[in-house]
């Protein structure tokens, strides 16, 4: 008897516990910044594009729902000229962002992506790209690496020495 | 037997090797940089270093760089002993020290040695924290990239390009630890090999700027076996496709063709597939149509008519085979000029019914001496050339292993050779590059280079007919050649149809027939106009001529074109009175042509990158290529389109047969010459173990869910390969493919193009099941007899020059003219004329020079050579606009243009 009444007890009781329902969707949903949702591609600080279109997050991706295609402008920088995620595909893995070697494409605390129409979730770049550098802020990936483009000459990179001069036989 | 103790396992290694080659045969892993197996060892990257021991009892050893050690009976040696691992880490570490950042946006990366190698030798952070050297990049020209910031030194580059393929513009520059490769100033890379070097660079310095054009990483490509469609050589090729369009040639190790590499004009020829002028729609009455309403057209051009059809040197044997039985034997022709024509009859007469067989390019690497008549290799068949370069080695090569010096040890070798060369004579109408390497060349007129080749033979065996009114020079040089290739163990004869000359091959013939009779190891090669010459050669068919006359005299009226310009084959007027005559002109082709522009039905044939078909070489190998991807478009191969015809005729043969298996087996019973071509390759049916297809792509392959979600997000069923055991797909069959169906050499831990290493039985020999392709064409005759009618000596005439044709490895050839980066290397027309022809007219280098050949008059900048033999003129064979002439002929010159003819002026 007692028991009964304990039991009943301590259910009543959850209707002055605070709710774990949330009213969804006017109420929204904290999520951690780790939280894997909603995939978009970053730009660096300088507000360049930071994708070099070098075809890790595709070969990474095991639905192989991720497809681009590199190119490059004048100055030799390289960008990807169109890139593609359908997310009717993905499985929000998160290895696309784990093999990036820019920190271009992150996925993002964001899952409100229902579509009634499933051809509505393939996004092409302009649905990605933001205008940010999301989790990862300061790395700017042509400011190490050894390629000259618009802006950064050779050897201006950093941890760069000067060209060498080929004419010299200096020792 | 020897053995050889690796980590105290007893193995056999094979004779005449060194260490590393012996551990790679032996399919064990050692990392190498600066070696590779056609350069051999320099011993410069410190990379290979293994463990070596005194004897069982050695507990200690030391260690030695295995490229630079021979193998010996009894050697024990350690690959995993630690303080090797260690060592071969610390190296890597080094060479890692300056490599930039760069993996992302290189263009290696993927199918980078420098990784792999990296990887397997488990480095991983970079110690070193001080800044990292760079360098300036050169502008390298419109084939290969330069990214100098990636180099580790390893010479590779320069031991190729200026050691091995014998270019002058690259070299090692400045000193100690900032030694650059590159040009003396920026400028195009003169070697018609550049391409090899982003093979050969074991990381990113050297890479291909067409891929860059259009970047994809090497396990994003659909690749198939294909074979190279710019020379009569047929190299084998890997073809890769991304997004409908076709992306890169890269090589195919084939142990009796190509070896390790490819030419320039093969490996960055295909942009004609991916070209605007291609032909994507069928055409009726110049609207473009569809499919059904193009199969009606040509049905009603062609039923109840009398068609007539001719084939091409550049299509497939299936796609000339079907056209053949499509309009009856009776009515089929060769698409080739009559000289061409003859010409190759005669090669086959000389290649089947002479008693000397006709070497591999890999043996004639091997040959020690060598007699080239009439032809500029570098330029009608450059990877020949390559072969030739090689072989003034192999007598000097002995030499040094009579000193104890083996061939693989390449800087000790070169050192001994100094600048001594085997035998190599060239006897050519104008200079060629391969001159640097020649022993004595002689320079004249087709007609005389004959008479030299006649009287060589003369020397040799006095039962080959004479050659008279030689001057003294002549028969001096003659009798030192004869001397010279009688003395060699294993000499061969090369020559061909670029003079356009029945002389010279049958000179050819003579001096190989002659040497014959004291030395059976003699060769003649013979090298032909197009990829597929030989093939349609021994198909049987009549002359193009008479398929004119048969127009002309009304014996037919509609005639079907398949592949070919024919304005590439017969002069313009009659060309064009043979077009106006035909009632209905059907043209099947891939690409836009001055034949296809007459037209009344042209049909959007696939290129070798949509097609499959069977292609014959020069060596008389039928080797086949496979389909790289299915168009999108109704683009398909020519043989397929010509099925579908036959059938929509109710053609009694043509219905019986359904794909290319059909066709291929039908071609092997009704064609005495090109038996065995069904069994080039297993049938479509073969399946790898558990029923599998061997996949075009490999496991890595991405994007497949995405790339065509833009257009419709439900995928689309992958397209099915009925003729072949390969998939368009990544699914299938992951070990080692049968030799004649590798799609990509890929190998787990090499990514690269190195990983051939582990489909070879031996590192640089036949790949494991054997070397693919049938040879067709083996010596039937015993005893030869000799070709008599030696030409007259030949004699200026006043007002008169001889016109002859030179080859340009850019231009000259059709289909990679189309190619946007070939295309700015293309020469502009021009007559080259010898000085004193040139001072008797009045004419400095580009003045315009007005003469006529037969009936088409021209007006050509002028370009001077004291090396052009005197009365002759050179004019650029193949250029696209350039009049077709049949040369050598007679040019008039003018003084003054006749007003009623169409001049051509560049």
């Amino acid at each position: 008897m007692f028991s009964i009444l304990r039991s009943l007890w301590i259910t009543c009781m959850h209707m002055f516990h605070k709710r774990e329902t949330i009213q969804y969707p006017e109420e929204k949903i904290k999520l951690a910044t780790r939280w894997r949702g909603r995939i978009v591609l970053t730009r660096d600080p300088d507000m360049g594009e930071r994708c070099v279109g070098c075809y890790l997050c595709a070969a990474a991706c095991p639905v192989d729902c991720i497809s681009l295609q590199a190119t490059e402008d004048e100055n030799g920088r390289r960008y990807p000229e169109f890139f593609r995620i359908n997310f009717s595909r993905c499985i929000f893995c998160g290895y696309c962002e784990e093999a990036c070697p820019t920190y271009a494409i992150q996925l993002i605390p964001d899952f409100e992506m229902g579509e009634y129409n499933r051809q509505n979730l393939v996004y092409e770049k302009k649905d990605l790209l933001i205008n940010g550098e999301g989790k990862y802020p300061g790395y700017n990936y042509y400011k190490v690496a050894g390629l000259a483009i618009g802006g950064k000459g050779k050897g201006e990179a950093e941890n760069e020495e000067v060209p060498v001069d080929v004419k010299s036989l200096l020792p | 037997m020897a053995t050889l103790y690796i980590d105290n396992k007893p193995y056999d290694p094979g004779t005449g090797k060194n260490l590393l080659e012996a551990c790679l045969s032996l399919g064990l892993d050692v990392p190498y940089f600066c070696w590779h197996p056609s350069l051999g060892s320099v011993g410069a990257c410190r990379q290979c270093a293994v463990k070596v021991y005194k004897d069982a009892d050695d507990k200690k050893g030391r260690i030695i760089m295995s490229c630079m050690e021979p193998v010996t009976d009894n050697q024990r040696i350690s690959i995993n002993d630690v303080e090797a691992k260690e060592f071969r880490e610390h190296v890597v570490e080094w060479l890692m020290t300056n490599h930039p950042h760069d993996c992302a946006v290189c263009d290696e990366g993927g199918s980078c040695h420098l990784q792999d190698m990296t990887v397997m030798t488990g480095h991983n952070y970079r110690h070193y924290t001080y800044k990292k050297r760079t360098y300036q990049n050169q502008y390298l020209g419109p084939f290969i990239n330069h990214e100098m910031n990636r180099c580790i030194q390893c010479y590779r580059c320069v031991r190729f390009y200026k050691d091995y393929a014998g270019g002058k513009d690259l070299d090692a520059f400045a000193s100690r630890n900032q030694v650059y490769f590159g040009r003396h100033e920026p400028g195009t890379l003169e070697s018609e090999f550049s391409g090899n070097l982003a093979e050969v660079c074991p990381t990113g310095v050297f890479t291909d700027k067409t891929l860059k054009e259009h970047y994809t990483r090497k396990w994003d490509l659909t690749t198939a076996p294909s074979i190279c469609q710019h020379c009569s050589l047929g190299c084998n090729t890997i073809a890769g496709e991304r997004y409908g369009e076709l992306r890169s040639i890269t090589n195919r190790y084939h142990g009796k063709v190509n070896g390790y590499f490819l030419c320039d004009r093969g490996r960055f020829g295909y942009g004609f597939v991916n070209a605007e002028g291609r032909i994507r729609k069928p055409r009726v009455n110049e609207v473009e149509t569809d499919k059904q309403q193009a199969i009606d057209a040509v049905r009603q051009a062609i039923v109840g008519q009398r068609v007539i059809g001719i084939g091409s040197p550049r299509a497939s044997l299936q796609a000339n085979f079907v056209l053949k039985a499509l309009v009856g034997e009776d009515h089929f022709y060769h698409g080739v000029s009559d000289n061409t024509h003859n010409l190759g009859e005669l090669v086959i007469k000389i290649l089947k019914e002479g008693p000397v067989r006709t070497p591999s390019m890999k043996e004639v690497e091997s040959a020690d001496a060598v007699l080239v008549l009439g032809e500029d290799l570098t330029n009608t068949a450059p990877m020949l050339a390559l072969s030739v370069r090689q072989s003034v080695r192999q007598q000097p090569l002995k030499h040094a292993a009579a000193s104890n010096i083996a061939p693989w040890n390449d800087a000790a070798a070169r050192e001994f050779i100094q600048e001594e060369k085997g035998p190599l004579y060239i006897a050519t109408v104008h200079t060629t590059k391969l001159d640097d390497v020649a022993t004595r060349t002689y320079r004249a007129a087709p007609d005389e280079i004959a008479r030299l080749g006649f009287a060589v033979a003369h020397f040799i065996n006095p039962a080959a007919p004479g050659v008279n009114n030689l001057s003294e020079a002549e028969v001096e040089l003659a009798q030192h050649i004869a001397q010279k290739l009688l003395e060699a163990k294993q000499p061969v004869v090369i020559s061909g149809t670029s003079c356009e000359s029945e002389h010279i091959v049958r000179a050819a013939a003579n001096v190989a027939w002659a040497l014959h009779e004291k030395n059976k190891q003699t060769g003649i090669v013979l090298t032909l106009p197009e990829s597929n010459s030989m093939g349609l050669a021994l198909m049987g068919g009549h002359r193009l001529h008479s398929a004119l006359d048969a127009i002309l005299n009304q014996h037919a009226d509609t005639v079907i074109i398949m592949e070919n310009d024919l304005y590439r084959h017969g002069p313009a007027s009659m060309v064009d009175e043979f077009l106006k005559t035909c009632r209905k002109v059907i043209v099947l082709d891939h690409t836009q042509t001055p034949t296809t522009d007459k037209a009344r039905i042209v049909i959007p044939s696939g290129t070798f990158a949509e097609s499959d078909g069977v292609l014959v070489n020069n060596e008389g190998r039928a080797q086949r290529f496979f389909q790289v991807y299915e168009s999108t478009d109704v683009i398909q191969e020519s043989w397929r389109w010509l099925l579908t015809i036959g059938a929509a005729i109710d053609h009694p043969r043509l219905t019986k047969w359904k794909n290319f298996e059909d066709i291929t087996k039908a071609l092997a019973q009704e064609e005495p010459l090109l038996k065995g071509v069904d069994h080039i390759t297993p049938p479509a049916s073969f399946r790898m173990a558990g029923g599998q297809r061997i996949p075009r792509e490999s496991h890595r392959y991405s994007g497949r869910t995405s790339m065509n979600a833009a257009i419709n997000v439900s995928e689309p069923k992958p397209p099915e390969d009925p003729d072949s055991s390969l998939s368009y797909t990544m699914e299938g069959y992951r070990g080692l493919a049968p030799s004649q169906m590798i799609p990509f050499f890929w190998s787990p831990g090499w990514n690269s193009i190195q990983s051939v290493n582990k489909y070879q039985d031996e590192v640089g020999h036949s790949l494991r099941d054997g070397d693919p392709g049938v040879r067709l064409l083996e010596p039937r005759g015993t005893k030869a007899t000799y070709f008599i009618g030696i030409p007259e000596q030949f004699v200026p005439r006043k007002g008169h020059l001889m016109a002859v044709h030179l080859h340009h490895i850019y231009g000259s050839e059709e289909l990679s003219a189309w190619s946007p980066a070939v295309a700015t290397r293309i020469p502009q027309p021009y007559v080259l004329l010898n000085p004193v022809d040139a001072e008797e007219r009045n004419l400095k280098a580009d003045d315009t020079f007005n003469f006529d050949i037969e009936d088409q008059a021209y007006a050509m900048p002028v370009k001077i050579s004291p090396d052009m033999p005197q009365g002759v003129a050179g004019l650029p064979y193949g250029l696209a606009g350039l009049p077709y002439v049949e040369c050598p002929s007679w040019c008039i010159l003018k003084t003054n243009m006749s007003w009623k003819k169409e001049v051509y002026t560049p």
